[in-house]
């Protein structure tokens, strides 16, 4: 025998079908985990989807039908919202992050992050609550944004620092060696070349956000009215699922369902999104 | 020297503690272009940076010493004044990869906030691609974005950037070494020509380049000059022992 040939040969080869083996499964038992989650909730949902369920309020307890006209309007205006406080700060930070890599402030403002993204929503709610309900004494929809802007910020912040620090160096050299401002290098040249990246991180922010109760408990509170008042209490869609599933009534738990399907669609809507922008906007350096 | 446009004074970069740049007097002339030539580290490129400031992007670079333009120290002006009248090309083609060759070419204007008439950019434009002989391959698509023409081109187009300013001195930082030949011809046809017209600094490493545009022709070693003189002297009958070695190929 030569010292060239492997030895073993046979045992590799086993061992290798088995990781091959191992991979394929467990890749196929987490797709198909999420698959069976999804079919559930279509085949459960999809027939309580009518247009009453878009159109009209929540009718009285034991009356049949109505909808969550009330709750689909008050999630999108608490999350629109939210992004629009949360975008601008998340994005400002993964900026600095991106532009001082190294400095003990970033770091510690990266830590930061870190802690801010494990925090329970619930906390964030009840912190919100303390801090703004309280002391204006009512429930409001923004305090429920709020709550949701800051659990938005850490995906933001994150995909825009990780975007930005893939761009090339020499792209920024040329804009100052031409004389821009650092304004200027940022919002003409660096945020456009990661602009498919930035995006996508707010995408997953609101994606997030979109689903959450827990915070909306002690803010947004919940209202059976149609409310565009942001000062006022407004329902969202997770609140209403919350609320009619834990309910005796079938018809609620009907609407629960329905309500279920819209959130998952529109979850689904989002991620299509990202990945239409993503390869749309691909920057090439 | 007459018609001096830089002049620098004990020029010292140092990173950290390593002092790359050690006290560097010279004066560069006025409209001719002037080759920075010399083995790898021997401190050409930091002090082509040290021009433009660019080592204030580096934390712990430290430019000591002073570099005059005409008779204003740098150091003192604005940094972005100082970039704007003293361009410079880099090692690799560098087009902003989200902007049209157009805006590439007038991107010194907008990233600067100068407002121009639309005639006005176009003659900008025009005139900076014919200066570095792109305009014939481009103009029916110049809506297109930058990053789709080939390496040598986009090293024009960057050459078109700077040239597109009207800056006093151009710096070039081994503008060819990323380019095949052919790219590389075309390029240092383009600096001849351009000869005459602007001041032009090129770090360079390819000697036959050195010798074929430059006027005079700086020798560093080891962060300090060893030789400057004309082209012609410094290739035919260096003083300096090291800067013959270099030339002839015996180490470098």
């Amino acid at each position: 025998m030569t010292p060239y040939d492997i030895q073993g040969l046979k045992g590799r080869r086993i061992k290798d079908k088995i990781f091959t083996a191992m991979v394929w499964g467990l890749t196929f038992s987490c797709l198909a985990v999420v698959f069976i989650i999804l079919f559930y909730i279509f085949e459960k949902g999809i027939g309580s989807l009518n247009w009453a369920i878009f159109s009209q309020n929540p009718k009285p307890v034991g009356e049949n039908g109505g909808g969550m006209l009330n709750a689909i309007v008050g999630s999108l205006m608490v999350v629109s919202i939210a992004a629009i406080l949360a975008i601008p700060v998340g994005v400002s930070v993964g900026i600095y992050l991106a532009e001082n890599r190294g400095r003990k402030l970033s770091d510690r403002i990266a830590l930061a992050v870190d802690v801010l993204q494990g925090i329970p929503s619930i906390v964030i709610g009840i912190v919100i609550y303390v801090w703004i309900v309280k002391p204006t004494g009512k429930f409001s929809s923004y305090s429920g944004s709020i709550a949701l802007a800051i659990m938005m910020l850490p995906p933001i912040i994150k995909n825009t620092e990780e975007t930005l620090i893939l761009i090339p160096t020499t792209l920024k050299e040329a804009s100052l060696a031409l004389g821009a401002s650092y304004f200027r290098t940022t919002v003409k040249v660096m945020l456009p070349a990661g602009i498919g990246g930035i995006f996508s991180g707010c995408i997953i922010g609101i994606a997030r956000i979109a689903g959450e109760v827990a915070p909306l408990l002690f803010t947004a509170f919940g209202n059976p009215a149609l409310n565009f008042n942001i000062l006022k209490p407004v329902d969202t869609i997770p609140k209403v699922i919350f609320t009619y599933a834990s309910s005796p009534y079938d018809d609620w738990h009907r609407i629960a369902w329905g309500g279920s399907v819209i959130l998952v669609s529109f979850i689904i809507l989002l991620n299509t999104i990202i990945k239409i922008f993503e390869s749309r906007w691909k920057v090439q350096f | 020297m007459e018609g001096t446009i830089l002049r620098t004074e004990n020029l010292r970069v140092s990173f950290g503690d390593n002092l790359v740049v050690k006290g560097i007097n010279m004066e560069i002339a006025e409209k001719k272009v002037t080759a920075f030539m010399g083995p790898s580290g021997c401190g050409k490129t930091t002090i082509l940076r040290a021009i433009n400031r660019l080592h204030e992007l580096t934390p712990e670079a430290k430019v000591e010493g002073k570099i005059f333009l005409h008779t204003e120290n740098i150091n003192e002006m604005e940094a972005m004044t100082v970039r704007r009248r003293v361009g410079m090309v880099f090692q690799r083609p560098n087009p902003f990869p989200t902007m049209s060759i157009f805006e590439n070419v007038i991107s010194g204007f907008t990233l600067n906030g100068i407002k121009l008439k639309t005639d006005e950019k176009n003659h900008i434009v025009e005139d900076a691609l014919k200066k570095v002989a792109l305009w014939d391959e481009v103009k029916d698509h110049l809506k297109k974005r930058a990053t789709s023409l080939s390496g040598g081109q986009q090293q024009r187009l960057c050459l078109a950037r700077a040239v597109a300013m009207k800056p006093e001195v151009i710096l070039l930082d081994e503008p060819t070494s990323a380019l095949d030949p052919l790219s590389t011809a075309k390029i240092e046809d383009l600096l001849y020509e351009l000869k005459g017209n602007y001041t032009l600094i090129i770090v360079t490493h390819n000697m036959q380049q050195a010798a074929r545009i430059s006027d005079m022709t700086a020798f560093f070693y080891l962060g300090e000059l060893l030789e400057y003189d004309d082209t012609k002297k410094v290739f035919t009958n260096p003083k300096n022992e090291k800067t013959q070695n270099y030339i002839t190929g015996r180490f470098g």
